[in-house]
């Protein structure tokens, strides 16, 4: 019998020439400076002396195809056919005239896509799939995202921020979502509950021994059948070995909570760049919207919003200010749990005289 | 005409507000859809339970081992029926966006009506991999809209022990802090990596990350295997005109208090134009008619910062390039790593610079490929074997400009030190 003739790929990875709005392609690596005329637009000018305007605007990320098509629509009809994404999913228009800027953002508002997201203002907030589409999460995203950012739209649309602020949320301790100013991620307080009855046809027992970072999990037989089990005295609730073992079930709808993390910064500017750091936990993964983790995120905007200098990200700010002080004025309790026990945890320790009071 | 939606309480929560709801964006699709009428019944029936139900299985299309991220349902009757049977599966499909994400609209409706024929309809733009993600799909019809994507022009990013999609920024297509063509290096590195891309073989997932400059906005010391940050060997460039212009505006205190006191090597001063040092390190813009701005730049980093608040007074220099940092990844197994530098300046002016550091980059995969633990990071492997161990490995140079600080203890066995002394010595000498 004749095998179904099935489609070779072709395998190329396309280059961006022909995506490229014009005065992009024309002032390819000849720009010369830029400035914000407003929140949400970037004005750049080149050595040629062309310039272009871009518009930023915030868009849900997951988007429906009415959506995209209604965000191309604008971009035909207000703009010049020609859109950017950016690391945060906002849209970027960009337009050779400046007289086009505020027709496309009052069109971009009609349809409800806040302009901002530039500067200093608190941009969109970068997530993962949640419950969605992973098949580990914790928690939602699109969800949890969707609620912070109707607390902070606001904040997306003024750029009243000493700094910018980039935020992260994550529906696992694998952290998808990546280091932020603010990051919130799930922090799981119980051990795997295990279904012994299917580790042995579904787990490969050894990759899952081997994925535990404090080796608290061993083979073992249960009822007679090849099963795994873990030292609950060791084990850390990290979820590693879900994944590779999916009936070593880590989500709990009580015991998954959610931690929030602050002063991750990518940037080198100023300071190196820092991981983020844990400064709460214990928080319920309360669906739909979370307040109580909207209500944490945002006492912490607004404490550095209105004690950080100029120019100072998270990071610079509570370096200045030292951590017994954020914790004062953010209202937070610093538990024992922040002290870090885990490889290299001495270098976070104060090895010191310097003490703030 | 679909199917009577089911009821979702929680998720007609997330449709209140100013933000944009993808809610909303899911009940639209649901009107013409049963498969996206049972993802809202899934999804609320995560919300209600708090836990997630999709597990993952074998999907992919023909000739390629990855790329296709499966989903199974795991909510069933007792009968081990799907509840929502028509959204038994919901598989997502990663496809390379053009470096930068520039589009035309064109190429968007493309996608959007591929994805209304074989898919849930429902695309993330973009995925936290830097991938078009486009979200729910039968097993059925992953070949089909693949088939059609392919058609224009575009291919499936990475999934699983890979090298995985790369991402670069905005860069020289808009930006003037640009220090070479992150779109290039980024469409070079992954056509030299394609095979490794589609078919999995490596030890664990390996990421290239390009930002144009210090500002790293692709995040990429924090979180890819190899990163390339711009920079440049030369004098920050200056521009009276724009230097004057920007302390008119902004004055004495804003210039002390958020430019040199935020410089973290102590390299500018305000000196009287007329005392300016002369030396071909040191580099001035004019704040008025009588003072300057004195830029030391053998004490620069190269941080950025002086550059953002002053944006075109101060601007890259002229001996573009970049920096090599390999290692960064997130907290599994053995806690986050940083990138840490393995090149220091690598020149990307030329077509030949563009295609050393593709060889280059092919050295680590190498290296990593024979010489990391199974789901081991190259942060993780780093760790493990030692810097040095590593650099040897893939034949690069040390250089003080790779550590914080020499080593804190003597445990290290240095019975080769003349050698390596001799060896430094001749190179100078050679260089001399």
């Amino acid at each position: 019998m004749a095998q179904p003739q099935m489609r070779k790929p072709v395998e190329y990875f396309l280059d961006n020439k022909k995506y490229l709005h014009p005065k992009f392609a024309a002032n390819y690596g000849n720009w010369k400076t830029h400035d914000r005329p407003r929140p949400g637009v970037l004005h750049h000018i080149s050595n040629t002396g062309d310039q272009v305007w871009s518009v930023r605007a915030g868009t849900q990320r997951q988007m429906d195809v009415h959506t995209i098509r209604l965000l191309c629509d604008i971009a035909d009809k207000f703009a010049e056919g020609r859109v950017r994404f950016t690391i945060r999913s906002n849209i970027e228009y960009i337009l050779s005239e400046e007289s086009k800027v505020a027709p496309l953002i009052a069109e971009l508002e009609k349809n409800g896509f806040p302009v901002g997201g530039t500067g200093n203002s608190v941009s969109m907030v970068a997530h993962t799939q949640g419950w969605l589409h992973c098949d580990i999460p914790g928690t939602d995203a699109s969800g949890v995202v969707k609620s912070m950012m109707d607390v902070l739209y606001d904040e997306f649309k003024n750029e009243d921020m000493p700094n910018r602020v980039r935020l992260s949320t994550s529906c696992c301790e694998i952290n998808c979502g990546g280091q932020a100013d603010i990051a919130v991620i799930i922090q799981h307080t119980k051990p795997p509950k295990i279904n012994h009855d299917l580790v042995a046809n579904v787990c490969e027992r050894p990759a899952v021994v081997a994925r535990c970072p404090v080796a608290a999990i061993r083979p073992a037989l249960v009822n007679g059948k090849p099963s795994l089990e873990v030292d609950e005295k060791k084990c850390i609730c990290c979820g590693a070995c879900y994944p590779p073992c999916p009936p070593m079930q880590i989500n709990d709808p009580e015991h998954s909570k959610l931690a929030i993390w602050v002063g991750g910064k990518n940037s080198n500017a100023r300071s190196k760049p820092t991981f983020h750091k844990m400064v709460a936990s214990g928080l319920p993964n309360n669906a739909p919207r979370w307040p109580e983790v909207n209500e944490v995120v945002k006492r912490i905007l607004m404490a550095y919003k209105a004690d950080a200098r100029p120019w100072e990200r998270m990071a610079d700010w509570i370096d200045r200010i030292g951590w017994p002080r954020f914790f004062e004025k953010t209202d937070l309790p610093f538990t024992k749990y922040m002290i870090d026990d885990w490889r290299g945890s001495r270098y976070n320790l104060n090895a010191s005289a310097h003490v703030r009071f | 005409m679909a199917k009577q939606p089911h009821a979702t309480p929680m998720l007609d929560q997330l449709e209140t507000g100013p933000w944009p709801s993808f809610v909303t964006g899911l009940k639209r699709l649901a009107k013409d859809k049963d498969y996206v009428v049972d993802l809202l019944g899934h999804l609320e029936h995560s919300y209600t339970t708090r836990k997630g139900y999709w597990k993952g299985g074998t999907v992919g299309v023909f000739g390629y081992g990855g790329g296709v991220i499966p989903r199974f349902t795991e909510i069933k009757n007792e009968k081990g029926e799907p509840t929502f049977k028509d959204a038994a599966e919901f598989h997502t499909i990663r496809i390379m966006p053009p470096p930068g994400m520039h589009y035309d609209t064109d190429t968007l409706r493309k996608f959007c009506d591929i994805w209304e024929k074989h898919g849930s309809g429902l695309i993330a733009l973009h995925g936290q991999s830097g991938d078009i993600m486009l979200q729910g799909c039968t097993t059925e019809n992953v070949q089909k809209a693949w088939d059609e994507i392919n058609e224009m022009g575009f291919d499936m990013g990475g999934a699983g022990p890979a090298v995985r999609t790369a991402m670069s920024c905005v860069g020289a297509a808009r930006c003037e802090q640009s220090c070479y063509d992150e779109a290039q290096a980024h469409q070079k590195i992954v056509n030299q990596f394609l095979d490794d891309i589609h078919r999995p073989a490596l030890p664990y997932k390996f990421k290239f990350k390009f930002s144009g400059c210090g500002n790293d906005c692709m995040n990429a010391i924090q979180r890819a295997d190899m990163a390339v940050i711009g920079t440049w060997r030369d004098n920050i460039k200056t521009d009276d005109a724009l230097g004057k212009k920007w302390f008119a505006k902004h004055g004495m205190n804003e210039l002390v208090n958020d430019v040199i006191g935020m410089c973290p090597t102590r390299a500018l001063q305000i000196k009287d134009t007329k005392d300016v040092r002369k030396d071909a390190h040191v580099s001035a813009v004019a704040l008025n008619d009588s003072q300057s701005l004195e830029i030391d730049n053998k004490d620069c980093v190269r941080c950025m910062h002086c550059l953002n608040v002053m944006t075109g007074a101060l601007n890259v220099g002229n001996d573009k390039g970049a920096t090599i940092l390999v290692g960064g990844h997130s907290h599994l197994k053995i806690g986050a790593t940083m990138g840490t530098v393995v090149v220091p300046f690598i020149s990307l002016k030329k077509d030949e610079d563009y295609e050393q550091l593709v060889e280059l980059a092919q050295t680590m995969i190498d290296f990593f490929a024979e010489n990391a633990l199974e789901h081991e990071r190259t942060g993780e492997m780093i760790e493990r074997i030692g810097l040095v161990n590593f650099l040897e490995g893939v034949g690069l140079e040390v250089d003080a400009n790779m550590v914080t600080n020499p080593r804190m203890n003597p445990y290290v066995r240095t019975d080769g030190w003349d050698e390596e002394v001799a060896k430094i010595n001749a190179k100078k000498k050679a260089a001399a």
